[in-house]
């Protein structure tokens, strides 16, 4: 339909690759799993050592970001944080993914009464703003890291069931389904052999959209209090924790920050660059 | 429009008592018993049952439900767990900083946001575009309590240019200027990006349209071209976008709220929080339930005044 | 007035001489208007016709001077306006002209106006431009022009926005917003082809006699042979940017000389006779692909050797006032 199918023009894959955000994004992102999978071996010290000979410790070169009230190493907790953060993030994703889009496909897919239900409820819980309805479920459920994945991953799940609804009832749109309903496939087939893999670069881009959603919403309650119970080190917690030595100790609070903003710049960068990549009309 | 505002108010309340049915279901169905949480797995069984009295959640639901959705039409919030004072005496005492927070950050965010969306839309490419693309993406990437760390640092901490605590609501105007100068900018970098994202593309597409050529065709310069006729137009995406991240504005004033320990509703979420206490929490969503629903209609109204193609409808 | 602009009429008012326009095309620079010379008088009507992509449009934009910078510029020739260099002027000067001398409508009333302005102001607007009317004597004048182009109750709905006209309404206020200030020169893009036929035929007879009220010069732009016969009184028929018949209306539709003329009036259905329509074989060739010399030659039935040389617009021996890009028909 475009000039670009016609001429044989530039795939998603080229287009993604000359685009030096996405390129960036991904560096910075892989990088920063990579040091959540190999921390044992990248940390200085170990993260909960307690060293009370040197509390509130600058950065030096022993400490490189310096060490925190009870003397442990900011970096290596960092480091160890990344481990958490990350994890979370992805496993509430993947879980809010997985969900929000098997409901939407079925929603469009079938249309009626339950669509319009699924659609109702749906929009009810998007008109709360995520970051409070993750705030009220941990609060109600209490701060575990189970209950914190399944806040998180509820939050995602209307986002996910709206978007892949409206991509399903697109392809009813073009016929697609109704051909595949001739060939006497059956609806199980169809929604996740036929629908899904069709739909799958929406839902790739929001994913990664969200993924920096969950790592900040986790943050962002670890930071309020309601993470991942002590001494667990996560970037959130450690940036509270500087936060209360914030004026005799700012650089304890640095150090997470800059973490956590780099794997939020990277996944918006992602996010961005395959959006760019799969829908030419959006590039800027 | 005065029609076309009774319409939009009366079509928010079924939205309305949906949000609040999830409110309640959240807060009194989803933990199961709250005496566990609130007095830990130790407590007697008549403390526990006394407790529940106190919650009224020893009655059937539906009475539950249908008393707190009674209560709610009736603008009672309940009273506190912790202080047994009436909520809504407490949420009215700190709205004020933080609807002037909110104000603030939607005021920097579309009188930054939407210039440099422009400039960036007419010299595409061009520096103001790059640095229109580098502050949309930070905008997008910082959390709200991290920006606001940072800048602390920087201004309150290193270059003792504001102060880190903000002074109480009995100080002069020029301190509570200077403290809420910080929160604001905090708060608004995130309205920035997204104004200028929208108006970017919005004002590339509009550039681009028939009724750009007429005004050049009747010697419109490119001042009025791109001001009057263009940005008329990209003013309707604006709104949209405005409108809705009006909620998320609402969620991080809360943690620029906390990290600048401004009152506001943010605090009484910590408070609430750190004392267990269901009743002021269930208190507050239904405050920023209402707040949400109010933004949705403001936003419709808005889109009344800036596109006539709505009223007419 | 009227004095002064019937001494005037015989004047050219519009005047294009020797016009390439460049396009950009996947980087390259292409000419998409090859050296197009013509003049249109006072009270003269003069029709640019040919298919979409032949560059008639093009020619109005570069006279207007409404070429997007990045991706179309005037390369060559000059375009006079009322004895105004349009091609020479700054673009301040430029912007002086439009709207106040040289007016342009366009083919879509629907997105030519903007959705969120009123239509008095919109009319109103040149005025304070061109003519440093203050908001509200502009919006006096606004009523009485769309008085002038049968606005109903024009008093009433001058504060109206477009999405409350009709696509006929639209394009009478147009017409009263480029006639605003009394232009001598106006651009009519396709004026009627997004219309109704009843429609057209109104708004075709409300410029006819604004025409002869003000003595307008008018280049009409449009595929339409139709409108072409009813109102012009010389056509210029483009093709792949080049003018390949140049004829007073008569002696045009009498004998359309050039092979593609011929094409487009055997493809125009007519009331008075039984015979077939005939489509003209093949397509425009895009830009990159445009044959050097004569471009018609590839969908040509009388092609020769000599095509591939470009001929030159010569005048028909019989009558001079016709003249032919065609090195069989010259001849």
């Amino acid at each position: 339909m475009s000039a670009a199918t016609v001429t044989g023009g530039p795939t998603a894959w080229q287009r993604a690759r000359r685009s030096p955000g996405l390129v960036i994004g991904l560096m910075v992102v892989v990088g920063m799993v990579l040091v959540a999978v190999f921390a044992p071996w990248l940390a200085p010290y170990d993260p909960d050592e307690q060293d009370v000979v040197v509390p509130l410790a600058a950065p030096s070169a022993e400490h490189l970001f310096g060490t925190d009230y009870f003397g442990r190493d900011v970096l290596s907790r960092v480091i160890w944080g990344a481990r958490i953060s990350l994890s979370i993030g992805i496993v509430s994703t993947a879980a809010g993914v997985i969900v929000g889009t098997a409901i939407g496909i079925v929603a469009g897919y079938f249309g009626g009464w339950l669509d319009r239900a699924i659609t109702a409820a749906a929009d009810v819980l998007l008109s709360f703003p995520q970051l409070i309805m993750g705030l009220l479920l941990v609060a109600v459920l209490g701060a575990s890291t189970g209950n914190l994945i399944l806040a998180i991953a509820v939050t995602a799940v209307p986002a996910f069931i709206r978007i892949a609804r409206g991509s399903t009832l697109a392809m009813r749109e073009r016929d697609f389904v109704d051909s595949c309903r001739v060939l006497g496939f059956s609806n199980l087939r169809i929604m996740f052999g036929h629908v899904l893999p069709n739909i799958m670069d929406e839902i790739v881009v929001l994913a990664s959209l969200w993924l920096a959603t969950a790592i900040r919403t986790e943050s962002t309650l670890a930071f309020i209090g309601l993470g991942v119970p002590p001494p667990t080190a996560t970037w959130g917690s450690i940036v509270r924790e500087g936060f209360d030595n914030l004026l005799d100790a700012p650089w304890l609070s640095l150090c997470p920050s800059l973490a956590i903003l780099a794997v939020m710049i990277g996944l918006n960068l992602i996010g961005d660059g395959l959006r760019d990549a799969t829908d030419p009309k959006a590039a800027p | 429009m005065l029609g076309f505002i009774l319409k939009r108010l009366l079509l928010a309340i079924p939205t309305l008592v949906a949000v609040l049915t999830v409110v309640f279901v959240l807060v009194r169905v989803v933990p199961g018993d709250p005496t566990l949480v609130i007095l830990g797995d130790q407590a007697s069984g008549q403390a526990r049952a006394d407790l529940r009295a106190k919650l009224g959640i020893d009655r059937p639901i539906v009475v539950q439900y249908a008393d707190f959705l009674g209560q709610v039409a009736t603008g009672d919030l309940g009273r506190s767990l912790a202080t047994n004072r009436p909520i809504l005496d407490d949420v009215a005492h700190v709205l004020p900083y933080t609807i002037e927070l909110t104000l603030a950050a939607i005021v920097i965010g579309v009188a930054i946001g939407v210039p440099l969306g422009v400039l960036a839309a007419r010299r595409r490419d061009g520096v103001a575009d790059w640095f229109a693309r580098i502050v949309s993406l930070l905008g997008v990437s910082f959390p709200a309590f991290v920006s606001g760390i940072l800048l602390l640092i920087v201004f309150a901490v290193q270059l003792r240019w504001f102060p880190v605590i903000s002074t109480p609501r009995t100080s002069s105007v020029g301190d509570r200027l200077g403290s809420l100068v910080l929160p604001a900018l905090n708060l608004g970098l995130l309205m920035v990006a997204y104004v200028t994202r929208v108006t970017r593309s919005g004002m590339l597409k509009a550039l681009g349209e028939d009724y750009v050529r007429t005004a050049r065709a009747k010697g419109m310069g490119g001042r009025v071209v791109v001001w009057r006729h263009a940005l008329r137009n990209v003013l309707i995406p604006i709104v949209t976008v405005v409108g809705l991240y009006l909620g998320a504005l609402i969620g991080n004033a809360v943690l620029t709220e906390i990290v600048f320990n401004r009152p506001g509703l943010g605090k009484l979420i910590v408070t609430a929080l750190n004392q267990r206490d269901y009743n002021l929490l269930q208190g507050l969503m239904v405050v920023a339930a209402f707040g949400i629903i109010l933004a949705n209609v403001l936003t419709d109204i808005t889109y009344g005044l800036v596109d006539p193609r709505v009223t007419a409808r | 007035m009227s004095a002064a602009l019937v001494r005037q009429s015989e004047a050219p008012l519009l005047q294009v001489e020797g016009l390439t326009t460049s396009i950009r095309v996947g980087g390259a620079w292409r000419d998409a208007v090859r050296e197009v010379s013509f003049t249109v008088a006072g009270r003269e009507t003069v029709a640019l016709v040919g298919e979409s992509g032949c560059g008639k449009s093009l020619t109005a934009l570069s006279i207007m001077g409404l070429l997007a910078a990045k991706v179309g510029r005037v390369s060559a020739g000059r375009i006079t306006v009322d004895g105004v260099d349009m091609v020479a002027a700054s673009e301040r000067q430029r912007e002086a002209m439009r709207g106040d001398r040289v007016a342009m409508i366009f083919q879509e009333p629907m997105t030519s106006l903007n959705p969120v302005l009123t239509i008095g102001f919109q009319i109103g607007e040149a005025l304070e431009r061109h003519r440093g009317m203050s908001r509200k004597a502009a919006r006096a004048r606004a009523i009485e022009l769309l008085e002038r182009v049968r606005v109903p109750s024009a008093k009433a709905r001058i504060d109206a926005y477009p999405h409350q006209f009709s696509g006929g309404m639209r394009q009478r206020v147009m017409i009263a917003m480029a006639l605003a200030c009394e232009p001598r020169v106006l651009i009519a893009d396709e004026p009627t082809t997004a219309l109704d036929v009843t429609i057209q035929a109104q708004v075709l007879a409300l410029l006819a006699e604004l025409q002869r009220e003000v003595g307008l010069a008018i280049l009409l732009i449009t595929h339409n042979l139709g409108v072409v016969a009813s109102v012009a009184d010389r056509v210029l028929v483009m093709y792949g940017g080049d003018v390949v018949e140049n004829a007073p209306v008569r002696s045009f539709f009498a004998r359309p000389t050039h092979p593609y003329s011929e094409g487009l009036l055997k493809a125009m259905p007519r009331v008075d006779s039984a015979g077939e329509l005939v489509a003209i074989p093949g397509h425009v060739p895009t830009l990159p692909d445009m044959p050097d010399g004569c471009r018609f030659q590839a969908r040509c039935p009388l092609r020769i050797e000599r095509c591939t040389e470009r001929p030159p617009l010569a005048p028909l021996r019989a009558d001079p006032a016709h003249e032919v890009r065609c090195w069989v028909r010259a001849s």
